[in-house]
């Protein structure tokens, strides 16, 4: 199989700073791909870049074989790219399902249509998205008024809506609490090997659960790239998360070191790759 | 439960279509109810002319021009999120098409009407082109020079437009070769097509293109995302809407008597089109029309009691209007007093009224606080959006449970 | 070359006496836009005040008391009109820009509906003061002493203002507010003190531009909105809350809405809407702008 996503020596400057530099990036078509590494790594960047919604300033992106470094987001997204956001980002004034639904009709139904009409084939997709990420009591609901969880759920659902062949997410597990992590998880991965999934993501339990590849990013470049346990036992991904060599201590059994020990670990990585409801209050978006 | 606007008081035949393109649960068992409130205002103002006095009547008749005209900005401002300056120049099109139509070639209805239609929607993408691209006041400020740009046309190209005097002597409509000359036949022909204006208008917004405008409007990047052109979107919306303008205008040109000047093109009727939108309540359809028909009371019928200073009060309805009226006119029909978190940076949106969700009031909602849109100062180098527009403008709230008594206000007009 | 200066000499220097006279309009208007993304639809509503206080103290008559006392008073009015708007903004501040704009909007209405009662719809004439309200003898063409005086003051008060901003603590904390409003409230600023501020001096400035702008334009209902569109346009072009670009703007504008006028009196019009949308199309921040408005 031909990779889905190519990026060859991608790179996007600021003036002087390059937030990112040099990313050689191989996605296979039906893989789940993570992205990890410290803040400042250079993932959002990065993952504007793939979307479309920032210009590269060196390399190409390749979408199924198709140069895409010239397209814009929208013509991006109309060749099956589908993202979620950092920061929710729906249809407040609007229902549950009338979002979901300005996703599907796209695909399903007809966009343009300047007519009032039925479009039975979204209304039942809206329905079973809306299933699949459980928020089926919640359709009527305007977004304003759910939860922050559900609202990430909808995020998926709506991104889901759009067909697509690779979904982008941003670090989707954000402020939710682990019940909700561990749903999220399972949600991805029930997914259809049809999608092919990038998931930047800070929370490692989710990264380790999901991935399988995973691309650690450090000041802009590619530091490694290979399976979940390569990254963990990788000295260098530990150096630069840590500051100094440290192993074991960072991607042990599970990724969760005891905050209560006062580790330098969790001083470090509390911000960023430590996900616990001690460590940072549960909400982090 | 849906947040649709709701349907147009003027409009009985959509209301009877079945359902629109979205899960509206409820709104299907409000609809009939709105769809009579809608058929008994037709029939009343079928009636007008068998009981009213002539002036009246046709008082009424410039009401219904100027309604259609604030329902057609009302698409632009309260549905797309544009808020325009410049729509009267349109309008103003529309009329001196219909009127120079009539004069020179024919009275025959509708075809002047469809002249002043095509000729305003050609300008309105022309300049539309150029001015969708901006958000926010920008855009407010570019249709502002828009339509005094064209309003200084229509001063200096006196040859076909007679100046500063205006357009006279435009002959009556003729209906089957008869010119109607009596004001009651000038207002069905107005009421006629100003209930199809306005049935446009509604059936647009609760068709799938509508809920991609009214998505373009919430929230423009999500929508980019999805794999919508904005752009596209916004110019056929800024179009249409004034396509009807347009139409609006070739009705006042069909009046009796009518005289059509540059000031009709010019800043002070889009500001009077602004202000019945934003006193009626944006997006709601209804509410500027009911807006427009105060604007037109105040104006036409007080002014001259008030030595033709009828302005002066609107402009003091309208400061009241904008500090108490949150969501305008239409917001007093629902409940709803809550609003939410810290101000957004986002274009305005119209308040979604009329149908209010009610969320579900066991589920408590702590973490709204933390749907804030990031500030958007310190913007990535690519960032597209000027002013207004950012991710997620925040809508007035539902019916939350009351929480924070002192929560910023969110009103879009 | 120099033949064709000479034949355009006086539209030349037209059009600097209306740069400057645009510069003191729109520099506030950019200045409190830039800072406060509020944008006052009623800045031409104050130089219509200022205009008719002109008129209203030298009485159609050459005086240099007159004319002073005009000045003052147009200072007063402007600087307090200013002060209330800002005052009268603040609630709408959790509302958006626009409702904040539409708050002005229904102001100008109010103001310009207030004057023509007063004073009625004819044109007013505002004589220049006693040796100023002559011609002179420059490079061969005689031309208007007052004009040449506008732009004398013109280019002072850009001198001023450059200082201010540029050197002054006070300039500093003003551009920081163009820049980054939250940032600068974060590090402790009353933001509706700068508000307020900024607010006043550019509506004193307005209204002194509509002094200072009568034995030029006079005094005329309709003036409002001419004056208003013009300062809008200054101001994109140069770019929102910046003092140059308001300067480099209004020289333009100025030069576009004289000569331009002069040697192609069928486009002036839509000159100026060209240069609006050809500066939105390539560069929509403005030549000096910091802010993205468009696009």
């Amino acid at each position: 199989m031909s990779a889905l996503l190519e990026l060859r020596g991608v790179g996007r400057s600021f003036g002087a700073l390059k937030a990112v530099d040099g990313v050689d990036l191989d996605v296979e078509s039906g893989a789940r791909h993570a992205l990890i590494g410290p803040n400042g790594a250079g993932k959002s960047t990065l993952f504007r870049l793939i979307s479309g919604e920032m210009a590269v300033t060196a390399g190409t992106v390749t979408l199924s074989g198709d140069e895409v470094t010239k397209l814009s987001q929208v013509r991006r997204a109309r060749r099956g790219l589908a993202q979620t956001m950092q920061h929710s980002s729906l249809f407040l004034t609007q229902t549950a399902a009338q979002n979901v639904a300005l996703a599907a009709q796209r695909h399903r139904g007809s966009a343009r249509w300047l007519l009032p009409r039925r479009q039975r084939d979204v209304d039942s997709r809206v329905t079973e998205l809306l299933a699949a990420v459980g928020l089926l009591e919640r359709g009527e609901v305007a977004v304003s008024a759910l939860s922050h969880g559900e609202r990430r759920q909808l995020e998926i659902a709506v991104a889901l809506a759009c067909e697509p062949r690779l979904l982008l997410m941003d670090e989707p597990a954000a402020g939710m609490s682990p019940a909700e992590s561990g749903r999220l998880t399972e949600l991805v991965l029930a997914l259809p090997r049809e999608i092919t999934v990038v998931i930047v993501e800070h929370d490692l339990d989710v990264v380790f659960a999901l991935a399988e590849r995973v691309t650690v990013l450090h000041l802009g470049q590619v530091l490694l790239t290979g399976s979940p346990d390569e990254v963990r036992e990788s000295v260098a991904v530990q150096e630069a998360y840590l500051g100094s060599s440290n192993r074991g201590e960072l991607f042990g059994p599970t990724s969760r070191p005891d905050p209560s020990e006062g580790h330098p670990v969790s001083n470090l990585l509390a911000e960023g790759a430590l996900h616990s409801d001690e460590a940072d209050g549960g909400t982090r978006s | 439960m849906s947040v649709d606007p709701a349907p147009s008081t003027v409009d009985e035949t959509a209301a009877r279509t079945s359902g629109t393109a979205t899960p509206t649960g409820s709104a299907r068992r409000r609809v009939p109810l709105a769809g009579l409130i809608a058929l008994a205002v037709l029939i009343l103002l079928a009636a007008v002319p068998l009981f009213v006095a002539p002036f009246q009547t046709s008082m009424l008749a410039r009401m219904l021009i100027f309604a259609l005209l604030a329902v057609s900005l009302d698409l632009l401002v309260g549905i797309t999120g544009l808020p325009s300056l410049g729509h009267a120049a349109y309008f103003g099109i529309g009329a001196y098409t219909a009127g120079l139509v009539a004069k020179y070639w024919t009275a025959a209805a509708p075809i002047p009407l469809i002249a002043a239609v095509v000729v305003a929607a050609f300008a309105a993408v022309a300049t539309g082109w150029l001015a969708v691209r901006s958000h926010g006041v920008f855009f407010l400020m570019l249709t502002l020079a828009i339509g005094e740009l064209i309003q200084q046309l229509a001063e200096s190209w006196s040859g076909v437009t007679g100046g500063d005097n205006g357009l006279s002597g435009i002959p009556a409509v003729e209906v089957a070769g008869e010119p109607l000359s009596l004001v009651g036949y000038v207002y069905w022909y107005v009421l006629f097509f100003a209930v199809l204006g306005f049935t446009v208008i509604w059936a647009v917004s609760r068709s799938p293109f509508g809920a991609a405008l009214r998505g373009i409007r919430d929230n423009e990047p999500r929508m980019r995302s999805l794999g919508y052109s904005p752009f596209r979107y916004k110019l056929a919306g800024f179009t249409l809407a004034g396509a009807i303008a347009g139409l609006a205008g070739g009705l006042f040109a069909s009046q009796q008597f009518a005289l059509v000047t540059p000031a009709d093109l010019g800043f002070t009727t889009s500001a009077l089109a602004l202000l019945a939108v934003a006193v009626g309540g944006a997006g709601s359809l209804w509410g500027p029309a009911i807006g427009a028909a105060v604007v037109v009371l105040i104006r036409d019928v007080y002014g001259p009691d008030l030595d033709g200073h009828g302005t002066l009060v609107l402009g003091i309805v309208f400061i009241v209007a904008v500090y108490s009226l949150r969501n305008g006119l239409a917001g007093l029909t629902t409940t709803r007093f809550r609003r939410r978190g810290p101000p957004a940076d986002a274009a305005p949106a119209p308040p979604r009224d009329n149908e209010a969700t009610t969320p579900d009031p066991t589920t408590p909602d702590p973490t709204q606080a933390t749907s804030a849109v990031p500030p958007t100062g310190g913007l990535p180098a690519n960032r597209q959006e000027g002013h207004g527009v950012d991710q997620g403008s925040k809508g007035p709230g539902t019916d939350d449970p009351p929480r924070h008594a002192d929560d910023p206000g969110e009103r879009r007009s | 070359m120099t033949e064709w200066f000479a034949d355009n000499f006086v539209s030349i220097l037209n059009g600097l006496a209306i740069g400057s006279l645009l510069f003191i309009l729109a520099v506030g208007l950019s200045l409190v836009f830039g800072m406060m993304d509020v944008l006052n639809l009623g800045h031409g509503a104050l130089y219509l005040i200022g205009a008719y206080v002109g008129y209203q103290f030298t009485g159609g008559v050459s005086s240099w008391s007159g004319f002073l006392t005009a000045l003052a008073v147009a200072a007063v009015f402007g600087a307090v009109a200013g002060l209330i708007l800002s005052v009268a903004t603040q609630p709408l501040v959790g509302r958006g820009h626009l409702d904040q704009a539409l708050l002005t909007l229904g102001v100008a209405l109010v103001v310009a509906e207030v004057i023509s009662i007063i004073f009625g719809d004819d044109v007013q004439n505002v004589v220049a003061p006693p040796g100023l309200n002559e011609s002179i003898q420059v490079f061969g063409n005689t031309y208007p002493a007052y004009r040449l005086a506008l732009i004398g003051v013109g280019a002072v008060l850009a001198i001023i203002v450059w200082l201010v901003i540029e050197k002054t603590s006070l300039g500093a904390l003003i551009r920081a507010s163009v820049s980054d409003r939250e940032m600068v409230s974060a590090v402790g600023v009353d933001n509706r003190k700068v508000k307020a501020g900024v607010f006043a001096f550019g509506s004193m400035l307005a209204a002194v531009a509509g002094v200072l702008g009568g034995p030029v334009y006079g005094a005329r209902t309709g003036l409002d909105e001419t004056v208003l569109l013009l300062a809008l346009v200054v101001i994109v072009i140069g770019g929102l809350g910046s003092v140059r670009g308001a300067l480099i703007g209004a020289l333009v504008i100025g030069q576009v809405e004289s000569l331009g006028k002069a040697l192609y009196p069928d486009f002036a019009s839509f000159m100026l809407f060209g240069a609006l949308a050809l500066v939105l199309i390539v560069r929509p921040r403005g030549l000096f702008g910091s802010r993205v408005g468009a696009g």
